[in-house]
């Protein structure tokens, strides 16, 4: 059952392949995302106990990152039949292929308990979003590509050392060498400190690199800059909650070993420091998809912060690890069609979308209040759960700075974002084909409406399986 | 493990240098790919003959001393290049570089807390000086294909270092990792191969379009 979730989008990757027909082939993606997520959705009720050997188990952590990167892909392969309507000269049989891998590569990330397993799954997440990236094959797509390869193999790559140092401190320690999660954080107390330490080091630096930490998320305007909108979706709603469940396995093990503390202090800095970056170069942005970049290292940065806080802002944290996922999702697709009808992205040329694309201009607006946290949206409600933790527990200088940080994003992003929305539109406007249509529109329509509705009702099963992923972390209910 | 194994790493730390030290790409890749082989065949000096390790060993062989050398030098072909030029560090203190880190892996290695078992062993040192050489390259060169292979020498000393968890590692994984590396370079060899065509040069000082003003 659960190598289905495995094998089915990889079985559908290959039926994309072999379809001849350019018009024809975008229509496997819904099809087989829907079939995925039926698949998950049974599992999730009936969940299967533990493989033989130990290396797959869908524990309530990899649940929470499955059922977001499920839906998030879902409502992108529906959109990618409208969106690839409107490229039909573009050959995108390598898109839909990759596509589909990369849903396979990121299931296998939510459901590995062994960490080499889950190392190979991350890297081949990294690949496949390659060609996405290159989709418009340009020259700045490719520099693009270009820089997001090779920073991110190297940091993957660091990854790898960490987990073999963590390996190796299981031989120091003289224990049965292992990389398999559940002995690992129950034997950690008892690893070798020296090697445990340097693991998590570079564990850290490798998967925040993937994951865009300031200082490590030079790639990150580039590639959401010149990838489609819906590969945009994806990297900033999907590979981003992969490597984020990377660390928290890291995450889980550290705060069973006694070195807990330190970890969650140089979290608690780096989502600061991330803040930080995401506030200082969201101002004054020309290019909006770029600006949504330094979103996605911003609420990096907040759930980064969130695991450094620890106990209660964990539950926050992770419930804002699925706001941001739905939210970005409805921002990227919004400003995918706000590209497509001006053919630009610039801020210069790009004004009075509301009146232009009356649709995509609501949602992207709606999507900007939503992800700078005000009410009645659910980031409100995570980010308000986080700062008020941070508060309780007596951490009054994170909390202000937090503050501080979401005011001046707050300002930096509208500057882009209503001139953009609002605006009057330019006369010398360039005629385009795109006009809101129902399969560009309705797919992230729906993804707002999950976002307004965990807003004002966070059904109790998403609760209880938060609060039960919270409790894996070390955060009690 | 035994005096065998020990030659095959001071060749490796060689190799190195040779790379470190020339500006011909054709020799560069034979020179990682040469180092490739011989950590591939590492394993079956030290540990016991089985079938796990038969297998890791012939396809380590076949992917790091065929496959890849063969995607690399096809890109050089298309890309019809065959020097690097003007690197941002110069050859000459990337060799003094190099043998600087060489030397600090080596102080540094003998400072860690290995297990009784592994330490005086070449390994360690191996693997730290040639993932800084590999970084070294990575940083230095400007051309696309001299960054790809400073990734190949990187993951050399990573791979270098799991011979130690020799058993740690199942095959699953080894074989997974290795196809994430082949995969990997299949598709940094057809993005070289469209730089060269967007850009006519692999320069990536080139690619500098994307910047915040």
């Amino acid at each position: 059952m659960m190598w289905a979730l495995v094998l089915l989008p990889l079985a559908g990757a290959l039926i994309a392949w072999l379809i001849p027909d350019n018009r024809k082939r975008p229509l496997v993606l819904p099809v087989f995302a829907l079939a995925q997520l039926f698949l998950v959705g049974a599992l999730l009720i009936d969940t299967p106990p533990v493989s033989p050997a130990g290396w797959i188990l869908l524990d309530p952590l990899g649940k929470l990152a499955l059922l977001s990167n499920s839906v998030l892909f879902a409502v992108c392969a529906f959109y990618a039949v409208g969106y690839l309507a409107y490229r039909r000269r573009r050959q995108n049989r390598v898109l839909c292929a990759a596509l589909l891998v990369c849903l396979s590569a990121m299931t296998l990330v939510a459901i590995s308990q062994h960490l080499g397993l889950l190392w190979i799954a991350l890297e081949a997440t990294t690949l496949t979003m390659a060609p996405l990236i290159y989709f418009n094959h340009n020259a700045r797509s490719i520099e693009a590509t270009w820089k997001y390869l090779l920073i991110c193999s190297v940091g993957i790559a660091i990854a790898l050392l960490g987990l073999f140092f963590l390996a190796y401190s299981t031989i120091v320690a003289k224990q049965d060498v292992t990389l398999l999660l559940p002995s690992l954080i129950s034997d950690a107390a008892a690893l070798h400190p020296g090697w445990r330490h340097a693991a998590f080091i570079f564990l850290l630096v490798g998967f925040g690199s993937k994951m865009g930490l300031a200082p490590l998320h030079t790639w990150k305007p580039d590639a959401y800059g010149e990838a489609p909108g819906l590969v945009g979706a994806l990297l900033a709603g999907g590979l981003v909650n992969c490597a984020l469940l990377a660390l928290l396995r890291v995450y889980q093990i550290a705060v069973a070993s006694t070195e807990g503390a330190l970890f969650q202090n140089v979290l608690l800095v780096m989502g600061l420091v991330s803040m930080a970056f995401a506030a200082v170069f969201m101002a004054r942005q020309s290019d909006f998809k770029r600006m949504l970049a330094y979103s996605s290292v911003e609420h990096i940065g907040i759930i980064t912060v969130a695991l450094g806080l620890g106990k209660g802002a964990l539950f926050a944290g992770l419930l804002h690890m699925i706001n941001n996922s739905m939210t970005k999702g409805v921002l990227f697709l919004s400003c995918g069609n706000i590209h497509r009808a001006y053919n630009s992205k610039s801020t210069a040329a790009v004004r009075g979308a509301l009146r232009r694309t009356p649709w995509s201009g609501a949602l992207f607006l709606a999507a900007f209040l939503a992800i700078t946290g005000s009410p009645p949206f659910s980031p409100f409600v995570s980010e308000f759960l986080i700062v008020s933790s941070a508060f309780v527990e007596g951490n009054f200088w994170t909390g202000a700075l937090f503050l501080v940080f979401l005011a001046l994003i707050f300002i930096g992003m509208a500057s882009t974002v209503l001139p953009v929305v609002l605006g009057e539109v330019p006369a010398d406007l360039e005629r385009t084909r795109y006009r809101d249509a129902l399969p560009t529109v309705l797919p992230p329509l729906l993804l707002m409406g999950i976002v307004l509705m965990m807003g004002l009702w966070l059904p109790a099963p998403l609760q209880q399986l938060l609060r039960d992923a919270a409790g894996q972390l070390g955060g009690g209910a | 493990m035994n005096s065998l194994a020990d030659q095959f790493l001071v060749l490796c730390l060689l190799l190195n240098f040779a790379v470190l030290g020339t500006s011909r790409l054709n020799f560069s890749v034979r020179a990682v790919a040469l180092q490739g082989v011989l950590l591939g065949v590492l394993p079956a000096l030290v540990h016991p003959i089985s079938w796990h390790l038969a297998f890791i060993v012939v396809s380590i062989v076949l992917v790091k001393g065929a496959l890849i050398p063969f995607l690399i030098i096809r890109a050089i072909k298309r890309a019809e290049i065959e020097r690097e030029f003007q690197p941002f560090i110069g050859y000459i203190p990337s060799l003094v570089l190099g043998a600087l880190f060489t030397t600090l892996a080596f102080i540094f290695a003998a400072k860690l807390p290995l297990a009784p078992e592994h330490s005086g062993l070449l390994v360690v040192p191996a693997s730290l000086a040639t993932l800084m050489c590999g970084f070294l390259v990575l940083m230095g060169r400007r051309k696309a294909i001299s960054q790809v292979l400073g990734y190949l020498l990187m993951e050399n000393g990573i791979f270098l270092f799991g011979l130690l968890l020799a058993d740690a590692m199942p095959v699953m994984v080894e074989a997974g990792a290795l196809l994430d590396l082949l995969v990997g370079i299949f598709v940094m060899g057809i993005v070289i191969n469209h730089i060269s065509r967007e850009f006519s040069s692999i320069d990536t000082s080139r690619l500098s379009a994307l910047r915040e003003e």
